[in-house]
């Protein structure tokens, strides 16, 4: 028996990725990072702003995500996200732009604690890639 | 009867109509091709969410404290209708259908009583609404600039909308679209998305057990606000298909109905032509009898 199963990432626009030799997903769940093997129970939860790294026969790979829901069922991981970038083709303007951003939104006087959390996240997120 | 140079003239510019009409109809096809690539690229991301809500909303069992924008606000009496036309014209019946269907609803509104509230997507449906029921318009939003249907023109839309339910300015959101069959049928389509319906009709997948974190209630809250956002931007996609479709329809009708004229009016010219000349001959001959 092999320790592989299969993921799929959709986005709005598209099917963003879809891969069956996986071994491991470490997801930016939103209470904290969770680490996805082979016959996972079920479950269905949300992301923060973070980093999906994926292992796979074929290598390692990294994508970042701003949100997310990811649902495990019968060995299917499918993560449904509204916007995600490979790290690898991730430009180093667009960064900026996007850490600009977060942190502007972030110090938003009217700002609730939630989203407040979500904008720090992503802050923090994208420094650690920069 | 007209001159022969009339006759030339309208010949000429019909033909031009028809090499215009056949330009957009060109347009239009290869812009079809794209939009259903993305209607159909699209349809994982709606059908997955769905999914997801339906196991959710099967595990709540108390439907007194579950998301509003589940179980409703409890009334039935602000009606919130959100109809997604096009920002363009001359593309057949495709605003008027949506339009046509959208009406009939509204009258159904009023015999009931209830109260009426629209919100126009695409400048078209506005400019026919406005009209009969321009005091009931609260919001227009139009993308005009933006090429493709993206997914953050849908999230405006959806936050829009969403602010407006937490104000508790309506019970019940309806969207108007045209949904694609192919290209010259398309469907009108009403699709009520607050309170969701969330009877499915197919089999109960309630044996799935999953496991939640964080609870049910707040993945809910979280996820429903992001899917009516996803079913505004299905729509949309459905209707720039539509969009393209019909108007590829309606301009190969006008470039045939062109071709006709133009066979018609070719024929009334030379046979104008012909009895001119044998006019002339007439003429020519009945002076030589003469002398």
């Amino acid at each position: 028996m092999s320790d592989e199963f299969k993921i799929e990432i959709v986005n709005p626009e598209k099917s963003f990725l879809s891969k069956e030799d996986v071994n491991e997903v470490v997801v930016p769940a939103f209470e904290g990072e969770m680490g996805i093997l082979k016959d996972h129970i079920s479950i269905i939860s949300f992301l923060k702003p973070g980093i999906i790294t994926i292992q796979a026969k074929s290598g390692e790979e990294k994508y970042y995500v701003e949100d997310g829901i990811i649902e495990f069922k019968n060995n299917t991981l499918s993560i449904l996200t509204s916007y995600i970038l490979n790290l690898k083709d991730i430009e180093k303007n667009k960064l900026l732009e996007l850490l600009k951003n977060a942190e502007e939104e972030s110090n938003k006087p009217e700002i609730s604690d939630q989203l407040k959390y979500l904008a720090d996240q992503k802050v923090e997120t994208l420094k650690s890639i920069n | 009867m007209a001159s022969l140079d009339d006759l030339k003239k309208r010949i000429t510019s019909v033909k031009s109509t028809q090499k215009i009409t056949k330009a957009m109809k060109m347009v239009a096809a290869a812009k079809l091709k794209r939009a259903q690539d993305s209607a159909e690229k699209g349809r994982p991301y709606s059908e997955k969410m769905n999914n997801i809500i339906l196991n959710l909303s099967s595990g709540i069992s108390d439907k007194e404290t579950a998301p509003k924008l589940l179980s409703g606000s409890g009334k039935e009496q602000v009606h919130l209708c959100v109809v997604l036309t096009s920002d363009r014209g001359l593309c057949g019946g495709f605003n008027a259908n949506i339009i046509k269907k959208a009406k009939s609803y509204f009258a159904k509104l009023n015999k009931e009583g209830k109260e009426l509230k629209i919100i126009t997507v695409g400048s078209k449906g506005n400019d026919q609404l406005k009209r009969v029921y321009g005091n009931k318009i609260i919001e227009n939003i139009s993308f005009k600039n933006s090429k493709n249907a993206n997914y953050f023109d849908a999230e405006k839309v959806g936050k829009i909308i969403i602010e407006k339910f937490q104000k508790e300015e309506f019970d019940i959101c309806t969207i108007f679209y045209n949904q694609f069959k192919n290209v010259i049928t398309q469907i009108p389509q009403a699709q009520q998305i607050i309170p969701l319906n969330t009877k499915s009709d197919d089999q109960n997948n309630s044996e799935d057990n999953y496991e939640f974190e964080p609870d049910e209630d707040e993945i809910l809250s979280n996820l429903l606000p992001k899917n009516i956002s996803t079913q505004i931007f299905k729509a949309m996609l459905e209707n720039s298909a539509s969009e393209q479709g019909a108007r590829m329809s309606a301009m190969d009708n006008a470039t045939r109905n062109a071709g006709e004229m133009v066979d018609k009016l070719t024929i009334e010219y030379n046979r104008s032509r012909q009895a001119a000349i044998t006019k002339e001959l007439i003429e020519i001959i009945s002076g030589a009898e003469s002398l």
